[in-house]
């Protein structure tokens, strides 16, 4: 039996699925267990598993990222909620210093099977310090493995997978995404990490996006199909480790690539895909690879810059028919 | 600028009953620490060990009371300066000295250096290197005790230094609002790197930050392996009575720098030499033979022993290869699959 339910429920239910299944698994962070969440997404979980397993902490991210690598390191499986992973800079030195190089450091004498968790990306007009992207960030970092999506069915079992992973994972979600709707079933499932997913097939070129740029991505694949340009688009939901597999067979389909990522151009994850496009698909390319980020600025509040900084529809548009030598 | 042990006095704990037995362990281990380190200064200057090294010269009688006075089902955590800990925990001479050198024969396989050491096996929780950090990890170790219900608790070791972060307040309020089985020590050797203890806070007592947060806390003579075991003896019981935290400061010395690099020049010889005058080794050797708990010929034994111990480890260190090539792509991630970017 499927059903339709939201992002914040599928994530739900994959943490409340795993906690019943090990004990060994809990919440933390700002607001998770008697507010319910500060997007809902643990919404009753404080009453099935209790003060012990589901654990309101002070707002004070570097030290509570502390306990819980401190934790994973001592046998628990911890889930560390951040409030945004904007607020999750504070503890970025528990993130990169320990969880990703506890393995490596102990030479295997000691993991830290953590998943840190919480939305990512711009979300209305919240301004500067509320609206940014980590993946890059995080997924430069060797030790750590880093997700981001919003597809229900796809997050429901990525966090199942996720949880029981037993490396350290960042888990970026979205948080103007989390009433997102999406066909889960009741029944249990996992996705593995690592692989993209190929939502839709196509033949004139390849769009390569995640998280909630998928939204604009699909759209802009809609439109593009009225115009007689049928586009595959892949979603990455993984970005470390990166499925460069599906990118470049598409690509050698296609010939032709855009990448649309919310985050910054400099050094981020387009950056990377272009690279990888461009040594495993040289030959096949007819046209260069091109991104479509947000604009290598501050986002500011104002709403006509806000839609001025972030990809959308017709900037896809246009990228796609630069590569297609179309006039836009 | 003289941070110091013997100015402002130090509690040194409920009195309790220390056998002949405990007092001759004590001695052996720091004297194996201290030796252990002096030899692998001169290999540092051989260049046989390269990176960072900061020994833990002077500080012995901190590791010493610790462990006789908790169990090795107890955890510890600490920072860098951690080869007198490690050692203390149960690490081998010969895995701590191959590790210095980074051989794969070394206690983490020649991949962590001088400033990590971990042994699961010994519940030692390794040298963190960034300082402060492993503050709440040691919470967290503790939370995890507290989680499984046993009466374990985790000794989390920090410097003066380290006393300055934010990462420590954080881990003392949630660790006192959770009521952890944490064991908070300080080992204030008066300088964090080069700047004294005075110079970082308007509150020099570093004991009394846990004042702030409803912690039991106290200042120990840390020269003292008595001391230090019967402050922490009396902290221990506190902690596993389910009471929660109770922090330390352990007003100790280093005689070198800061690390080998660090000629330790902002302090005056007069100060060294009044912590050397009261070197935990020597006075307790002195104790020993005073107190009839050990003849000279005893003494010699063990000293003969030690030396052959360190002699050992170095002759092991160096016999012992260094990590294959392939091994840079061990240990990074538990998923034997992972596919690396090359």
């Amino acid at each position: 039996m499927s059903r339709e339910i939201q992002l914040r429920d599928a994530i739900r239910e994959a943490m409340s699925e795993e906690m019943r299944r090990d004990e060994s698994v809990f919440l933390m962070g700002e607001e998770v267990a008697e507010y319910n969440g500060a997007y809902k997404v643990s919404k009753g979980m404080l009453d099935e598993f209790g003060a012990k397993r589901v654990i309101d902490t002070p707002i004070a991210e570097l030290g509570f990222a502390g306990i819980g690598v401190g934790a994973a390191m001592n046998g628990l499986k911890p889930i560390v909620e951040f409030m945004t992973w904007n607020f999750a800079v504070l503890a970025f030195d528990q993130i990169v210093n320990n969880a990703a190089k506890t393995l490596s450091q102990s030479a295997g004498a000691f993991s830290c099977p953590i998943v840190f968790r919480g939305p990512s990306g711009s979300a209305g007009q919240l301004a500067q310090q509320h609206s940014q992207t980590f993946e890059a960030w995080l997924a430069n970092c060797p030790g750590l493995k880093v997700i981001s999506c919003i597809d229900p069915y796809d997050t429901k079992g990525l966090m199942k997978s996720a949880i029981r992973d037993n490396d350290p994972i960042c888990f970026m979600e979205s948080e103007s995404s989390y009433g997102f709707t999406g066909i889960v079933p009741e029944e249990e499932y996992l996705i593995p990490i690592g692989k993209a997913a190929i939502r839709r097939e196509g033949t004139d070129v390849t769009l390569v996006s995640f998280n909630k740029m998928m939204i604009e991505v699909n759209t802009a694949a809609d439109e593009l199909a009225k115009e007689g340009i049928s586009a595959e688009v892949i979603d990455l939901r993984t970005i470390r480790p990166l499925d460069h597999h599906t990118i470049v067979e598409s690509v050698k389909k296609t010939n032709r690539i855009v990448v649309v990522d919310e985050s910054w151009p400099f050094a981020g994850v387009s950056a990377e895909i272009a690279y990888e496009v461009q040594k495993y698909a040289f030959d096949y390319l007819d046209a260069p690879v091109v991104r479509v980020n947000s604009a290598d600025v501050s986002l500011p509040y104002a709403p006509t810059l806000v839609s001025e900084y972030l990809p959308n529809p017709r900037k896809i548009i246009q990228a796609v028919k630069s590569v297609m030598y179309q006039k836009a | 600028m003289a941070p110091v042990a013997t100015k402002k006095k130090a509690k040194s704990g409920n009195k309790s009953k220390v056998s002949k037995k405990t007092y001759l362990e004590w001695y052996t281990l720091m004297l194996r620490i201290r030796k252990f380190e002096e030899r692998a200064l001169m290999m540092y200057g051989q260049q046989k060990i390269r990176g960072f090294c900061h020994v833990y010269i002077g500080q012995e009688a901190v590791a010493a009371g610790i462990e006789s006075a908790i169990t090795k089902d107890d955890c510890i955590v600490t920072a860098y300066r951690q080869h007198g800990i490690a050692i203390g925990r149960g690490v081998s001479s010969d895995a701590a000295m191959a590790e210095l050198y980074g051989k794969e024969t070394g206690v983490n396989k020649g991949k962590g250096g001088s400033m990590h050491f971990f042994s699961k096996e010994h519940n030692y929780f390794g040298g963190n290197g960034i300082v402060g950090a492993q503050i709440p990890i040691g919470a967290g170790i503790a939370f995890a005790e507290k989680y499984r219900d046993t009466k374990n608790l985790c000794v989390t070791m920090f410097g003066d230094g380290a006393a300055r972060q934010g990462a420590l307040h954080e881990a003392f309020n949630m660790s006192m609002a959770w009521k952890l089985p944490v064991l908070y020590i300080c080992e204030n050797n008066g300088y964090a790197m080069g700047t004294s203890v005075e110079r970082t806070s308007n509150v020099p007592d570093i004991y009394k930050l846990g004042l702030g947060y409803e912690m039991p806390c106290e200042a120990v003579d840390g020269m003292d392996p008595e001391a230090v075991h019967n402050a922490i003896s009396k902290a221990a019981a506190h902690i596993r009575a389910g009471k929660g935290p109770y922090f330390l400061e352990i007003k100790t010395y280093r005689y070198k720098g800061h690390s080998v690099s660090d000629p330790g020049k902002y302090r005056s010889k007069d100060e060294v030499k009044e912590y050397k005058d009261r070197d935990p080794i020597n006075v307790l050797e002195k104790k020993l033979i005073k107190e009839k708990m050990a003849t000279e010929a005893a003494i010699k034994k063990i000293k003969d022993a030690v030396k052959a111990e360190v002699d050992q480890a170095v002759k092991f260190a160096e016999e012992s290869s260094f990590p294959d090539a392939s091994e840079l792509y061990t240990d990074n991630y538990l998923q034997d699959d992972y596919p690396f970017l090359t």
